[in-house]
């Protein structure tokens, strides 16, 4: 059976329709097989690492922590301040160049397997047939009047989906605020009105896009699914319908030599509709609704098996290889083309530059605040001293002690005691007078501060600025 | 102040962010609903011989969004102060409610820490580094453009680290020359005594420091000195602290030190000004200034 790809309401007057779209309620089909595997694959890798993680300490803290409050953002051994906003956007800009590189690949692998509402809808959808039975229970149940088994049933299933939101929502907020204090806070009902009010939004947001919203989200709501098709080309591979091979479709006896009767593969059983999460019928070719999960891939395998014929009537293909018939060989050659090499390239260039500025990263910043209106001064001896606060940021999770250096002019010094104690992840302003003896030349000389951890060779920033002498 | 001079304005504005909404409504409601496409598929469309458009219509669901857009809209305007200068909405919110409403708020919060500080004397002020601190940030917004951040002072600025004062020392003089300012004001001697006499005095000056000088210009220098200076600066050139009058027997020199600076100081005289906070600051923050000015040349408890 084939469901329609649109109903348009029925308004009176006769000849006048909605221009809204109804939407349909599509009942995914379960299906199992080699790309079912890879998205539970991943569902797994994905949502181990989510729930998991958090719950993860190191040195005696949450090991991923993103602190807005406090503003400093632990990542395993590294904390990360907001002057270090450039990694989030390497981040971004990896991320942009891999949706590139797999999308001229493969298509939308990103949304068939690894987008949240792929995961979370997958995940709902398994606890809905857990309860509710399959796709042909689901639309017996759906049609039946009210009744105590339909309650517990319908019931039963939003209330796990309920629990499963909730605990989505209190992981996520356990990210930014330490979960193991927010899990007392919960059990304690003391939590604060705005972690109450985030797990609140993102258990609402999981529990309407994976459990109502579905494929509404991909199709109306998704910017993504809009312009990933514009990075297709020809030897894209996209899950391809062999129309060739499968036209005419039509039904069969396996008895008969279906190709005497000029029947093509495809016996028409609508396997591939039933277990489309986005309800498409792929033997129509392309479509923007495609988010390129391949079930209908798994679907059809089952079926050419059953009917013993050769697999992949549908499968992953590109037009090229469609147009020109190609064999598996020669699409795969078409892989190592200029757009995907460049993509490639890039993407290595920028993570292998991210790889390196991380590890290179001294964990100690400095800026320095000249006094602006207090020019300079003469002190004793007629030496000229000029004074400057220095923004002394110590990002590690050690207690240092920092010596502080300057130079640029002859005889320039810091008067007194120039180290400086810094607590383990502090941020500190320092007052430092800096003199140069009698004589100086009149007008503005750059300096430099030099900043160095007592005890270790890597530990030291430079920052310039300027001495003034009047 | 409204910028516009005619009240009419303000009603013509608030009508039509009224029609506009309503427009709004009408316009999606007189949209709903419409002939049936030709062909079932796209929308009947074709440009460039070839091109046509694909009839992918809005989800049902989304209309209701724009219907919540509308209701957002008018309820927002009951609330709040939208529709002209005379409607002030259910809530009474204004920019100047909220700043005064969050000001209350602060001192609330921050009012029984201040009249903590303010009931003790300097000195005890002064041991308790919660008051320093605040001090310290009193001082960085306040006085660090002039006296440094260090408080160590520039040209013409007092170092206030030192023991050397103006005004004064003790805590209450330290306390009157927050609140009131003060106005030191020395007159220009070079007219009355020449360019010679000058020297002769800057000379005389120099050496009450036991810095280098010519013996003749500070002999003569010295009787001028006792004529002319030591009404304000003492006999001794000690300075006076009631007059803002600068020792000059030590080695801090606010306008600089040397033949050349000494001689323009006496020659042009100076005139410098500290402002007056009693206007910009409470009297229990200049209470908290106070008390970390005068920490940073003495130590409390000795």
């Amino acid at each position: 059976m084939t469901q329609p790809l649109r109903k348009l309401a029925p308004v009176a007057p006769a000849g006048e329709v909605s221009l809204y779209e109804v939407r349909q309620k599509i009942y995914p089909r379960a299906v199992g097989g080699w790309f079912a595997a890879w998205r539970w694959t991943l569902v797994w890798a994905t949502q181990l690492v989510f729930y998991g993680v958090a719950w993860l300490e190191w040195n005696g803290r949450q090991a991923v922590l993103f602190d807005v409050a406090h503003r400093k953002f632990f990542l395993f051994g590294l904390v990360f301040w907001p002057q270090d906003i450039i990694y989030l956007t390497v981040l971004l800009i990896l991320s942009a160049f891999s949706l590139f590189l797999f999308t001229a690949l493969a298509g939308r692998l990103w949304c068939g397997y690894a987008c949240p509402q792929t995961v979370y809808t997958e995940m709902f959808l398994w606890i809905e047939r857990r309860i509710e039975g399959d796709r042909a229970a689901r639309m017996r149940l759906d049609k039946e009047p009210l009744s105590f088994r339909k309650i517990l049933r319908k019931g039963g299933k939003h209330l796990v989906w309920i629990a499963l939101a909730l605990w989505t929502g209190f992981t996520f907020v356990g990210y930014f605020t330490p979960i193991r204090g927010l899990a007392s806070e919960l059990a304690a009902l003391s939590a604060g009105p705005w972690e109450a009010f985030w797990i609140g939004f993102y258990a609402l947001a999981t529990y309407g896009n994976a459990g109502w919203m579905r494929e509404q989200v991909c199709k109306y709501m998704c910017p993504y699914a809009r312009f990933q098709s514009a990075m297709f080309d020809k030897d894209t591979m996209i899950i391809t319908y062999d129309a060739a091979r499968g036209e005419p479709r039509g039904a069969r006896s396996r008895r008969d030599d279906y190709r005497a009767s000029g029947l093509g593969d495809c016996v028409d059983c609508g396997i591939c509709v039933q277990v489309c999460p986005t309800g498409i019928d792929i033997r129509k070719g392309l479509q923007y609704e495609c988010i390129g999960c391949a079930a209908c891939i798994d679907g059809c395998n089952q079926v050419m098996d059953k009917m013993g014929y050769a697999r992949g009537l549908i499968r992953y293909s590109t037009s090229h290889a469609m147009e020109k018939r190609l064999s598996r060989a020669q699409m795969f050659a078409r892989v190592f083309r200029p757009r995907v090499l460049v993509y490639a390239a890039v993407l290595l260039a920028i993570a292998g530059a991210a790889a390196a500025t991380l590890w290179l990263r001294v964990p100690l910043k400095m800026d320095v605040i000249r006094d602006r209106a207090a020019i300079a001064r003469e002190v004793e001896g007629g030496m000229i001293e000029n004074v400057y606060r220095l923004q002394i940021m110590n990002t590690s999770e050690h207690a240092r002690a920092l010596e502080l250096a300057v130079k640029g002019l002859p005889g320039i010094h810091i008067p007194g005691e120039a180290t400086i104690g810094m607590p383990a992840a502090e941020s500190r302003v320092v007052t430092v007078k800096v003199r140069v003896p009698a004589g100086a030349q009149p007008g503005t000389h750059r300096i430099e501060f030099e900043l160095k951890a007592l005890g270790e060779e890597r530990l030291e920033v430079e920052e310039k600025s300027v001495f003034i002498v009047r | 102040m409204s910028d516009f001079t005619s009240g009419f304005w303000d009603v013509y504005i608030a009508i039509l962010t009224a029609v506009s909404i309503a427009a709004c409504a009408v316009l999606l409601w007189s949209q709903t609903k419409g002939k049936a496409p030709a062909a079932a598929d796209t929308t009947g469309h074709v440009w460039d011989e070839d091109l046509s458009e694909y009839n992918n219509p809005l989800p049902a669901w989304w209309r209701w969004l724009f219907y919540l857009t509308i209701v957002f809209g008018a309820v927002y305007l009951v609330l709040y102060p939208g529709l002209g200068s005379s409607w002030k909405g259910v809530l009474g919110w204004s920019q100047v409610s909220q700043l005064r409403e969050e000001t209350q708020k602060a001192e609330q919060q921050y009012g029984p820490l201040y009249e903590k500080f303010a009931a003790l004397e300097v000195k005890d002020l002064a041991r308790n580094p919660a008051a320093l601190a605040v001090g310290q940030k009193l001082f960085l917004n306040h006085c660090a453009q002039c006296h440094a951040s260090d408080a160590g002072g520039s040209r013409g600025f007092p170092n206030l680290t030192d023991k050397d004062w103006l005004w004064g020392g003790e805590p209450a003089q330290i306390e009157a020359t927050i609140t009131g300012g003060r106005n030191g004001v020395m007159p220009p001697w070079g007219p009355v005594l020449g360019e010679d006499g000058v020297k002769n005095v800057a000379h005389y000056v120099m050496s009450l420091s036991g810095g280098s000088a010519d013996s003749i210009r500070v002999s003569k220098g010295k009787d001028i000195f006792a004529s002319t200076c030591a009404a304000c600066h003492g006999a001794e050139g000690k300075g006076n602290v009631a007059l803002g009058a600068p020792n000059l027997t030590d080695k801090i020199w606010l306008h600089g030190s040397g033949e050349a600076a000494i001689s323009e100081t006496i020659t042009k005289g100076r005139t410098s000004q500290m402002p007056a906070h009693k206007d910009l600051l409470t009297a229990a923050k200049i209470h908290i200034l106070t008390a970390y000015v005068w920490s940073l040349s003495n130590t409390p408890g000795q």
